[in-house]
């Protein structure tokens, strides 16, 4: 075990983290703003790699389907959003548990109508399909540092959007007071929907760009759905910033527990992540 | 500018306004009188659809808003500072008030961000601050400021002086006097009934959710009986 080796973990780690946060970040704008805690929203992610699969078979181009797949995505969450999630913002958690966790069967259903319970890889675009060398027999593959590069350019719009638009100044204001933002003459029903079609664009976008590493596969976005549910809690619930150190936290643990201690792979997950409660009960940025 | 015509607002079971019909004309000031939980705040909240009332209609400058969704109704040329000013306490001033900006019916912009920070000069100096680090009453004069970012043709103030120091209190007064005169229509309730009767032209005074007395100031003026018997001064 040598530096590079640690050097190649580490920058697995980081993308794996950068993507997680793609996901996360929907996960608790949505509860943080809204006050709504939404169990599909891995099934938004299982979505974005399941159409990224298809648009790329039919398309050619995985191009294409990546920007085809995000306002797929959108438009299923913005829909979701104004049919069904909207009627249970005055109701209690447990009612929105119930509702978005019969989506994810619903989901999980339809894949396997659509698409089969087959295990599909996507093949990379051929431009990035090779690798970095790094010594004589050590080499890292360029699309992982793609990844890395398009979900840390995300992170940043979204950071610009949020803290620097009128847009980002309503949904702050809206997870406030969202009466007051409505006297003021902004339609926060349409600008929540909106919020959560991001949420859903966002996973979207992290599926489809997983998809060649990953390749797609049926319950995909459970296991992931976990883990950003982790990083939420470690990063404190409604915090983005949390949410993104939080999502870097566990995709190095998760990373190094899987070469370094096989045996307790996920152990190592939520080994950091009652590390952090203990220190930190609500989270490093409640 | 609002026709509201025999509104009744429940909470729960308890039936707070009897058929209360208001209104308030283009330009006009309208003060809002009555005691503590008389429903002055309520038929503010069913004008503006923040409560559903049970009966009634409301008609906004000639257009039938009964049970539209507020944001449709402040788009008709009116702005709310309501009790406990509503300030965002995580965003800062200027975020505050650039988050409300726009043009007013028929494209006015005759309230700009520079405009406003003119009338507030307090503001222009805590720019950077959150709003839950301001005093109340530069709370107060953002919650206004906001307000006419929105470029209003009616503003509707509910307890704007409430808990604020005297010179504080005359700056707000003093400020609503300007808006007053430049021709923007105002609800205004408030504690401070001498005021108010040398500033609004109509007062409508509430008791137990229905309208005892509509009319303008000089009648209040010459008998103090009402005002002593309905509000207790
Ligand atoms: N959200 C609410 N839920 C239940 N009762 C309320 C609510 N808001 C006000 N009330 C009651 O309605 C009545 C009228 O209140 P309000 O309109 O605030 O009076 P005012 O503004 O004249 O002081 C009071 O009896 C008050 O206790
Ligand atoms: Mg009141």
């Amino acid at each position: 075990m040598d530096v590079w080796f640690f050097l190649i973990q580490a920058l697995n780690g980081v993308q794996y983290g950068l993507l997680l946060f793609l996901v996360a970040s929907g996960l608790t704008l949505i509860f943080g703003i809204m006050g709504i805690i939404n169990l599909a929203h891995g099934s938004f992610y299982m979505l974005g790699a399941y159409t990224a699969y298809w648009l790329a078979l039919k398309t050619g181009s995985l191009l294409a389907a990546l920007v085809l797949s995000l306002p797929i995505a959108a438009l299923v969450g913005f829909g979701i959003e104004t049919l069904l999630v909207r009627a249970l913002y005055k109701r209690d958690h447990l009612d929105q548990v119930l509702l978005t966790y019969g989506l994810i069967l619903v989901f999980n259903e339809a894949q396997k109508l659509i698409w089969g319970s087959d295990v599909h890889a996507v093949a990379m675009p051929a431009v990035l399909n090779w690798s970095f060398p790094l010594t004589d027999n050590l080499s890292y593959p360029i699309y992982r540092l793609v990844i890395s590069a398009v979900c840390a350019v995300v992170a940043l719009g979204m950071w610009w959007v949020i803290a620097k638009t009128r847009f980002g100044m309503w949904v702050r204001a809206g997870a406030s007071n969202r009466e007051m933002v409505q006297a003021l003459g902004i339609n926060v029903k349409l600008l929540f929907g909106l919020v959560f079609a991001i949420g859903a664009a966002l996973a979207g976008l992290a599926g489809a760009i997983a998809a060649p590493v990953s390749s797609v596969y049926p319950g995909m976005g459970d296991s992931v759905l976990i883990l950003c549910f982790v990083v939420v809690v470690i990063g404190g619930v409604g915090s983005v910033k949390g949410a993104f150190l939080g999502a870097i936290l566990i995709g190095l643990a998760d990373t190094f527990g899987r070469v370094l201690v096989p045996d307790f792979a996920s152990f190592s997950v939520y080994a950091v992540m009652a590390a952090v409660l203990l220190w930190k009960p609500k989270g490093l940025f409640a | 500018m609002i026709v509201a015509k025999g509104i009744h607002t429940f909470y729960g079971n308890s039936h707070i306004l009897h058929g209360v019909d208001f209104s308030v004309a283009k330009g006009e000031t309208v003060a809002l009188m009555g005691r503590n939980g008389m429903g002055k705040s309520t038929l503010l909240k069913s004008i503006l659809g923040l409560v559903s009332p049970k009966q009634g209609s409301v008609t906004i400058a000639g257009t039938d808003m009964t049970g539209a969704q507020t944001h449709a109704i402040m788009r008709k040329g009116i702005a709310y500072v309501p009790e406990g000013r509503g300030i965002f306490p995580n965003l800062n001033v200027r975020e505050n008030l650039v988050m409300a900006a726009r043009p007013g019916i028929g494209g006015r912009r005759d309230w700009t961000y520079e405009r406003v920070l003119d009338t507030f000069p307090r503001l222009a100096e805590r720019l950077d601050n959150m709003g839950n680090h301001l005093s109340g009453g530069e709370q107060q004069m953002l919650s206004i400021g906001r307000a006419l970012m929105t470029n209003p043709d009616l503003l509707i103030l509910d307890e704007a002086t409430e808990g604020l120091a005297p010179l504080i209190r005359r700056e707000i007064w003093h400020t609503i006097r300007t808006i007053k005169d430049s021709g923007i229509a105002s609800i205004i309730v408030d504690k401070n009934v001498h005021v108010l009767l040398g500033l609004a032209e109509r007062h409508v005074i509430l008791v137990k959710g229905r309208i005892v007395y509509d009319g303008g100031p000089q009648a209040l003026k010459d008998d103090p009986e009402i005002l002593k018997r309905h509000i207790g001064l």
